[in-house]
C-alpha cells in the first residue's frame, strides 16, 4: 500500500511511537526521524560509514510504520530501486558517503531526467578514494553539482546540526516532492556522529508536502508535460492504467524517446532547468549573522559553519565587524543574495573542510576588488573557532 | 499496407500504437519474444493495467519497452532488476516483468540478477540471450560462445560464457526455464508460468540477432540461426546424463526448476505485521 505519510493512521503511528520533546541523538538519527516525519516509507541502501546509523535507524523504525526497509546489493541499486519505488507513489530515500555516492551518479541523473522525486543524503567523508573512511570532510560539494553526466540542474542543502538535520531532511522531501525531483543533501561525518539535543516536534508542526497528480487523464497522458506552467508536470503513478512509458533516454512531453529531434531535448532539458531556476521559492534558504554592517565577511556551509559563528561572535566581542553567511541550499547557490553582501564587504573568508571547493562560487558573484580568501583544512578534524578566528583577524 | 498486416495480427491490442514501428531488425528474435510475451498475456487473460514492464539499455531492452501498452520504466544499462524490485515492494499485486538483453542482465546487471534470484522477489525477467552486444555494434558478450567471432574478439572469443539459467538457479530463483525463439509454444508455456510463480522467475531466451552475431558467424539469414539453435538444442533431460564434453557448445534446453520459497515481499510484508503486532500498533 502507498503511503503518503499524511493519513490518519500514520500521524496516530507517529504519535503514539515518537514523543515530541528533547532527545540526545546522533545527526544521522536525526535525518532518519526528520524523513519518518517528511512520510519517508521506502528506504533502499548500503552500508557504508559514516552515513550507516541512518539506515539502522530506518531498517528499524520503519517497519513500526509499515514502510519498508531494504538492503540492496550495491549503491546502484539502492538508487534505482527507489527510483522504481518513488513512481509507485511512495517517498524513497537513501543515505550512503563518497564512494557509495560516486556509484550512484548514474542513476542519479536518471532520476533528474525522469523527474522522479527522491532524496539522496552523502554523508560527506574523507576521499578521495577510501581515504580516511571514517573522518568527516566537505570534499562533495562539486559531486553534488557535476557528479553526473550531462547538463542537469540539482537542488542540494547542507545541515549545520543535529537539530538542523532533522528539519533540512523533512525540507528536503518536501522540495523534493513539490518539485518532482531528487534532492541531495550534503551532510558531513562530523554532524553524523556527533551526539547533540535534537527537539523532536509534534507531528502537526510539521509540514508534509506531497507530489502533484493528474487531475484527469489529460493531465496523466502527459507525464512530461506542463500544464500548470510552473515546469512541474503531475506524475501519473504506475498501477494506476495510465499505461506510463518512462525512459531516460530524451522524450517528449507524452513519455515516448525521441533522440533525433534537436527541438525535443532543448525544449525537455530546458524545462527541467526552468523547472528548478523557477522556482527558487520553493528551495532557496541561507542563514545570516550580523551581516547588515558586516565588513568582514565569513561564508561557510554544513558543519564548518558552527565555528565560523564562534569565530564571528568572538570577532564582534574584540569589536570587528565580522559577519556570517550560511547558504542552506548550497545549490543552486543563493548567488543574488551572495552578490548583495559582497558589495559591501571588505573581505570574504570561506572556511570549509576541503580544499577550497564553495569558494569557488562565492568568487562567481563577488567583485575582483574584494579580497577572498579560502580557510581551509583536511585531514578529517573539523576547523576550530580559533582557527577561524585568527584568519578574521589577519584582515581586520 | 502496414496498416492491414497490424489489424490482422491479434496481439496488436497490446501494443503502443504510436511507437510502432519496432527499432529492431528484420529477422531480428526480439520480436518473436515480444510475440511469445503478448500470447502469454493474453492466454493468462491478465489485464495490462496489472502488469508493470522494466527493461534496461539494448536492442532487447526495447522488445516490450515502449512496444507494449503497460506501465512502462525503461531504466539504465545493467540495472533493471533493481528498478523493478523497487516497484515490486511498492506495488505487491501487479505483475512486475522485466525484459532486456543478456548483456545488460547477466553481465553489467549480473550483480542485481543474483540477489534477486536469492532473495526470491516476485519478479518475472525474460532475458533475451543473443550471444552479443547488438545495440553497440556486435562486441563480446558474457554468453558469447567460446570461438566465436565478434567486433572486440575479431580473431576468437576466448572466454567461457556464463550458462545464465544455470547460475539464476543455483543462486535460488523459484522457477527457470530456456527456451530458443525456434521453441515458441514452449516459451509460452514457460512465460506463463514465470508470470504465475510466487517468487523470482527466469525464462532465457535463445534469441537470434543475424545482424550483429549471424553475419560474423557464417549465418547471415535468420532461418540458418534457427537452424542452428534446433540442431543443437538438448533438452534437460538428456543433459543430465551427457558429459561436459559432449555438451560444448549445445543449448541445453526446458524447465530448470520449478519450486516454491519464501518469497520476498510477502515476507517483508509479514515481517512488518510482526512488528506492529510486538509494538502493539495495530489500530484497536
Ligand atoms: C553504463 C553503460 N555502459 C555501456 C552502455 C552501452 N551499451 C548500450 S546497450 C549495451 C549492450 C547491450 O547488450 P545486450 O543487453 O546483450 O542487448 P542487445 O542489444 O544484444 O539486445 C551497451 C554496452 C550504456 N548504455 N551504459
Ligand atoms: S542488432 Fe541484432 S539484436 Fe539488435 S535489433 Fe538487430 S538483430 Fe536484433
Amino acid at each position: 500500500m502507498i503511503i503518503r505519510g499524511d493519513e490518519p493512521e500514520q500521524i496516530r503511528l507517529i504519535k503514539k511511537l515518537y514523543k515530541p520533546g528533547n532527545y540526545f541523538m546522533q545527526g544521522n538519527e536525526a535525518v532518519a526521524y526528520g524523513a519518518i516525519f517528511a512520510g519517508c516509507r521506502f528506504y533502499a541502501g548500503y552500508p557504508i560509514t559514516p552515513s550507516s546509523e541512518i539506515a539502522e535507524t530506518m531498517a528499524r523504525e520503519l517497519p513500526k510504520l509499515r514502510g519498508y526497509y531494504l538492503q540492496m546489493e550495491d549503491e546502484i541499486g539502492s538508487i534505482a530501486a527507489m527510483v522504481g519505488a518513488s513512481w509507485t507513489g511512495l517517498k524513497v530515500m537513501t543515505a550512503t558517503a563518497g564512494p557509495g555516492f560516486s556509484l550512484m551518479q548514474e542513476n542519479l541523473g536518471y532520476a533528474v531526467m525522469t523527474e522522479t522525486p527522491l532524496v539522496l543524503v552523502d554523508v560527506q567523508r574523507s576521499g578521495p578514494s577510501t581515504g580516511q573512511a571514517t573522518k568527516g570532510a566537505q570534499g562533495d560539494f562539486f559531486q553534488a553539482r557535476w557528479g553526473t553526466h550531462g547538463d542537469h540542474p540539482i537542488i542540494a542543502l547542507s545541515p549545520t546540526s543535529g537539530q538542523d538535520a532533522f528539519w533540512e531532511t523533512v525540507r528536503a522531501f518536501n522540495i523534493a516532492e513539490k518539485l518532482r525531483t531528487p534532492v541531495v543533501m550534503l551532510f558531513d561525518g562530523v554532524l553524523a556522529h556527533t551526539r547533540e539535543l535534537v527537539k523532536i516536534p509534534d507531528i502537526e508542526e510539521v509540514e508534509i508536502a506531497y507530489r502533484k497528480l493528474p487531475k484527469n487523464e489529460e493531465e496523466a497522458k502527459l507525464p512530461f508535460g506542463d500544464p500548470h506552467g510552473d515546469g512541474v508536470p503531475p506524475m501519473p503513478l504506475f498501477g494506476h492504467g495510465y499505461f506510463t512509458h518512462v525512459t531516460g533516454s530524451t522524450h517528449k512531453e507524452n513519455g515516448l524517446r525521441d533522440v533525433y529531434t534537436p527541438e525535443v531535448h532543448d525544449r525537455l532539458v530546458r524545462r527541467i532547468h526552468r523547472k528548478i531556476e523557477g522556482n527558487r521559492h520553493v528551495y532557496e534558504k541561507y542563514e545570516e549573522h550580523f551581516t547588515d554592517d558586516a565588513e568582514i565577511l565569513v561564508v561557510s556551509w554544513g558543519v564548518t559553519a558552527r565555528p565560523a559563528l564562534g569565530a564571528v561572535l568572538e570577532a564582534r566581542e574584540e569589536g570587528i565587524k565580522a559577519g556570517l553567511f550560511v547558504p542552506k541550499t548550497v545549490h543552486p547557490f543563493p548567488g543574488e543574495r551572495m552578490r548583495e553582501l559582497g558589495k559591501k564587504a571588505r573581505a570574504i573568508l570561506v572556511p570549509e573542510m576541503n580544499l577550497g571547493q564553495m569558494i569557488l562560487e562565492v568568487q562567481r558573484f563577488v567583485n575582483d576588488d574584494v579580497l577572498l580568501k579560502g580557510v581551509n583544512k583536511i585531514g578529517g578534524v573539523p576547523l576550530t573557532v580559533n582557527e577561524i578566528l585568527r584568519e578574521i583577524r589577519g584582515v581586520a | 499496407m502496414a496498416k492491414e498486416i497490424y489489424s490482422r495480427y491479434p496481439m496488436i491490442k497490446y501494443l503502443r500504437k504510436e511507437a510502432l514501428p519496432t527499432a529492431l531488425c528484420p529477422g531480428c528474435g526480439g520480436g518473436t519474444v515480444l510475440n511469445a510475451f503478448a500470447n502469454a498475456v493474453d492466454r493468462l487473460k491478465l489485464d495490462p493495467k496489472d502488469l508493470v514492464v522494466v527493461s534496461g539499455i539494448g536492442c532487447s531492452a526495447w522488445i516490450a519497452s515502449p512496444y507494449f501498452l503497460a506501465d512502462t520504466l525503461h531504466t539504465t544499462h545493467g540495472r533493471s532488476i533493481a528498478f523493478a524490485t523497487g516497484v515490486k515492494v511498492g506495488l505487491p499485486d501487479k505483475k512486475v516483468v522485466v525484459i532486456s538483453g543478456d548483456g545488460d542482465l547477466a553481465s553489467i546487471g549480473g550483480n542485481h540478477l543474483i540477489h534477486a534470484a536469492r532473495r526470491n522477489i516476485d519478479i518475472t525477467v525474460i532475458l533475451v540471450n543473443n550471444f552479443i552486444y547488438g545495440m553497440t555494434g556486435g562486441q563480446l558478450a558474457p554468453t558469447t560462445p567460446y570461438g566465436a567471432k565478434t567486433t572486440t574478439s575479431p580473431y576468437r572469443n576466448i572466454e567461457h560464457p556464463l550458462q545464465i539459467s544455470e547460475t539464476v538457479a543455483a543462486a535460488g530463483a523459484s522457477y527457470v526455464a530456456r527456451w530458443t525463439t525456434a521453441h515458441v509454444y514452449q516459451l509460452i508455456e514457460s512465460i506463463k508460468k514465470a508470470l504465475t510463480v510466487k517468487g523470482f522467475s527466469l525464462v532465457e531466451v535463445i534469441s537470434q540477432c543475424p545482424v550483429q552475431f549471424g553475419r560474423r558467424n557464417r549465418m547471415k539469414e535468420p532461418a540458418e540461426m534457427l537452424r542452428w539453435y534446433l540442431k543443437n538444442s538438448v533438452p534437460i533431460s538428456k543433459a543430465k546424463n551427457m558429459s561436459p564434453e559432449e555438451l560444448e557448445g549445445k543449448f541445453v534446453i526446458g524447465e530448470f526448476v520449478n519450486r516454491q520459497r519464501p518469497e520476498f515481499v510477502s515476507e517483508l510484508n509479514k515481517l512488518i505485521d510482526e512488528v506492529q503486532e510486538h509494538f502493539g500498533l495495530k489500530e484497536e
